[in-house]
């Protein structure tokens, strides 16, 4: 059940980005290639490329969010890609219109490929199954959220300086059992060579760990600080601490949050992770947040640079990735060339 | 009506097997024998090679009426259930409005009038379905109710179960039960195990259905009722009632194709057809259901045929309705997945199972089987005893039902081909809806023709109203 024994869709054959699986290791090593380029490209003054220009990309989301719908956004224009956003307020979902005749009208409407996110986990693998269009998901109930994990993994490559992440101890705190991102992260860092931990009480433990791999799980957090090289803090969502899997946020806190005490039980340099948005108090203190060595902020930034390879890969196809590696230097994707399509756009 | 004269079958029932032709007159059968010469004007059938059964009785369907009209209706439920060899079916109570009374089970049998099999009505065993009050269970008794279930949910409240477990045995109906503490299920979408944890949908564990069985079986040792379980899916349960006949508790047990036949890895498709209450369980659980028939802890096989409009399945999973249908492919799923002898079916099956679980790479970690394949468990008498007159014994309809085919029995029969194979298609089924998991499935086994109370109701595998 290792997924690196699962059947790995080769650059050739992805047509959607629905879990971490589909890339598998190489693929995962060469999204961080790609996203290495763009990296250098949004380092440019005008942080704009022509390269999906004409194509559209519908941003569906059937679930609230801020920063991933404005950062897939964000991604999308800076390759100078229309977009379409679709948000369940202000939308005909509030009138009745089904999932599945919005995903037909947006599909309708000519996207090139779409965007999805849903409360239901599932929900993007059955757009793939009702559109032709490349599907990615953003984030599909407590299933898979690829491109989360995808910019973690980008952001501890940066912050280590290294091209894998082998060996790295990773702890991934908090609520696993229905977290989107502890699945998507467990088989994208694991598949780059990280050795995971996963840390929770049992009440938000996931049923069964079969086909996870991970290294092990515990319920106590504190012993494994000073082995641990990268502590990843899960969004817990308030409610739960309601009393029936928890019984009071402070316990958690007590427990499981990273305070300053923690943090320096942990080796010198050791890093902090956290999707966002934090609880200060609850996931992390805000002495923890401000952190250098707390990683946020390079999240976010990086969380766009991915969405931009992992776009460019679905709708140019591994031609424009081939393509891409031998232009880097030309005239295509030259600043001039950006900034002149960039006025026409104007 | 005309006579029917089958020519040339394979006579099973529960007297064993023998080649006979069977000669139907009016509503009887009026002679069993070889080399019987047809009457004039008699329909003739060539049935070489074909089993001649009783007809099938199916403990356990949704017909839907009144109230969701757009899933199903009496007609073309009883159609899908003459069309899968069914000449009696028992429809539960979870109508809207539910059948609660005197005058619904009265309306239900008028509405029976268009029914293409004997209907038996299920009668709920609270108010409304609502798990607080005792319905009039004996006024429904009156009217020739049998069994009562508040199907589609358990009764929780466990003293309202114990007092209606006293008045039904102070009456002589059975309790049958949809087991599942709502409270141990709450929010689950699939089965609780390793695939709910790699898909990240959430979900509902086998000791919520077995929580609930030991309640049920304690309360019937100390009522002394008869108590029925319905679609029992998991090894625990499996064993629960393994040991209460051992301890001579009047119980009964009935087990659904999909839970035989089909494992929580199917679910890596997200296939809302694949949703149901109780969820497909772990390739552990299966083997278990399969023992539990094999070794004859398991009564009936019934289908649990619940119909839902295309708008209540194709949704985000988490919104989806549960529920499958199941009246037309049940005894081919039967007999492809635990009969030895009806055909080449592992490999069959296995291609079927690709279709099933289509999208698996999206999950995490490599599938295991989505679908099971077969086990030649069972002979096909043994088969036929679960679907035909074991369960006409459960529903009481024995002085119809299921019965011997000799001469001057009731003449209710099906006839199946036991190596035609055919491919499920659901645009093809006579049910109003679509909702099965098997579309695409290889399977063997069809069913030719059903005489109900002596008119042919399928020919050929059409149906004749």
């Amino acid at each position: 059940m290792d997924p690196s024994t699962t059947v790995i869709a080769g650059k050739s054959s992805l047509r959607n980005l629905l879990s971490v699986n589909d890339l598998g290791a190489d693929g995962l090593h060469e999204m961080m290639r790609i996203t290495d380029f763009f990296a250098e490209v949004s380092a440019r003054p005008i942080p704009k490329v022509p390269v999906l220009r004409g194509k559209t990309i519908a941003c569906a989301f059937f679930e609230n969010s801020t920063r991933t719908r404005l950062s897939f956004e964000a991604a999308a224009k800076r390759l100078s890609a229309d977009t379409m956003s679709f948000g369940v307020s202000g939308s005909s979902i509030s009138k009745g219109e089904s999932f599945k005749d919005t995903i037909m009208t947006i599909d309708s409407l000519g996207a090139d490929a779409i965007v999805v996110r849903h409360p239901s986990a599932g929900a993007a693998n059955q757009v793939a199954r009702w559109v032709s269009k490349p599907v990615v998901n953003a984030g599909d109930g407590s299933h898979e959220h690829p491109t989360q994990a995808l910019l973690d993994c980008y952001t501890i490559r940066e912050a280590l300086k290294e091209k894998s992440l082998s060996g790295l101890r990773i702890a991934v705190v908090g609520d696993l059992s229905h977290s989107r991102v502890a699945r998507s992260n467990v088989l994208a860092m694991s598949a780059m060579g990280a050795v995971v931990t996963l840390v929770a009480p049992r009440t938000l433990w996931p049923a069964s760990l079969d086909g996870w791999p991970v290294h092990e799980i515990t319920c106590d957090l504190d012993p494994i600080l000073a082995h641990t090289d990268l502590v990843y803090l899960l969004r817990l969502q308030v409610e739960r601490g309601a009393g029936g899997l928890l019984p009071s946020l402070r316990e958690y806190t007590a427990t499981y949050g990273l305070t300053a005490r923690r943090a320096a039980m942990m080796p010198k340099g050791a890093l902090v992770m956290h999707p966002g948005p934090v609880n200060r108090g609850v996931e992390m203190s805000s002495e923890v947040a401000e952190m250098p060595t707390t990683l946020v902020g390079h999240q976010v930034a990086n969380g766009v640079l991915v969405r931009m390879a992992v776009l460019y890969y679905l709708l140019a196809g591994p031609e424009g990735v081939d393509a891409m590696d031998v232009s880097r230097d030309a005239s295509v994707l030259s600043d001039a060339e950006s900034a002149s399509l960039v006025a026409l756009d104007g | 009506m005309a006579d029917v004269l089958l020519r040339g079958g394979r006579v099973i029932d529960s007297n064993g097997e023998r080649r006979a032709d069977v000669l139907v007159a009016g509503s009887k059968v009026q002679a069993v024998a070889e080399g019987l010469s047809a009457p004039t004007g008699a329909l003739v059938l060539d049935v070489g090679g074909c089993i001649v059964s009783p007809g099938l009785v199916d403990l356990h369907c949704h017909l839907r009426e009144p109230g969701q009209e757009e899933s199903e209706c009496v007609e073309t439920g009883t159609r899908s259930a003459a069309l899968g060899g069914y000449t009696a079916v028992v429809a539960m109570p979870n109508t809207d409005p539910p059948v609660d009374s005197g005058s619904m089970v009265r309306d239900l049998a008028e509405l029976g009038r268009s029914s293409l099999v004997e209907m038996a009505v299920a009668g709920a065993i609270t108010v409304g379905r609502n798990g607080s009050r005792l319905a009039p269970m004996a006024e429904m008794a009156s009217l020739g109710v049998k069994i009562f279930t508040d199907d589609g949910a358990g009764v929780q409240d466990s003293a309202l179960m114990r007092n209606a477990m006293e008045y039904a045995a102070g009456i002589g109906v059975t309790i049958a039960e949809h087991a599942e503490d709502a409270s141990l299920a709450a929010g689950g979408q699939m089965h609780e195990g390793s695939w709910s944890s790699r898909l990240g949908l959430p979900g509902s564990a086998a000791v919520a259905e077995e929580v609930m069985v030991a309640r049920d079986l304690a309360l019937a040792r100390l009522t002394g009722a008869r108590l029925h379980l319905m679609h029992l899916s998991t090894a625990g349960s499996i064993a629960l009632v393994r040991q209460a006949r051992m301890d001579g508790i009047q119980v009964t047990a009935e087990v659904t194709p999909h839970h035989l036949s089909l494992t929580d890895g199917a679910l890596a498709s997200y296939d809302p057809n694949l949703k149901m209450s109780p969820p497909l369980r772990s390739a552990e659980d299966v083997n278990a259901v399969r023992a539990g028939v094999a070794q004859s802890v398991v009564d009936a096989i019934a289908t649990d045929h619940a119909p839902h409009p295309l708008e209540a399945k194709e949704v985000p999973f988490a919104d989806a309705a549960n529920g499958v249908i199941g009246l037309e492919t049940a005894l081919a799923v039967a007999l492809t997945v635990l009969v030895s002898g009806s055909g080449p079916f592992i490999a069959d099956v296995a291609s079927g199972e690709d279709a099933c679980v289509e999208g698996a790479s999206a999950a995490l970690g490599a599938p295991p089987d989505g679908a099971v394949g077969a086990s030649g468990l069972l002979g096909i008498q043994e088969l036929l005893a679960l679907m035909s007159w074991k369960p006409a014994r459960i529903a009481c309809l024995d002085h119809s039902q299921g019965g011997p085919v000799v001469p001057g029995s009731q003449a209710n029969i099906c006839v199946v081909d036991l190596d035609a194979a055919w491919v499920v298609d659901p645009d093809r089924f006579a049910s109003r809806s679509r909702n099965t998991p098997f579309r695409g499935w290889k399977l063997f086994g069809k069913v030719l023709h059903t005489i109900c109370n002596g008119e042919p109701v399928v020919l050929d595998g059409e149906p004749q109203r």
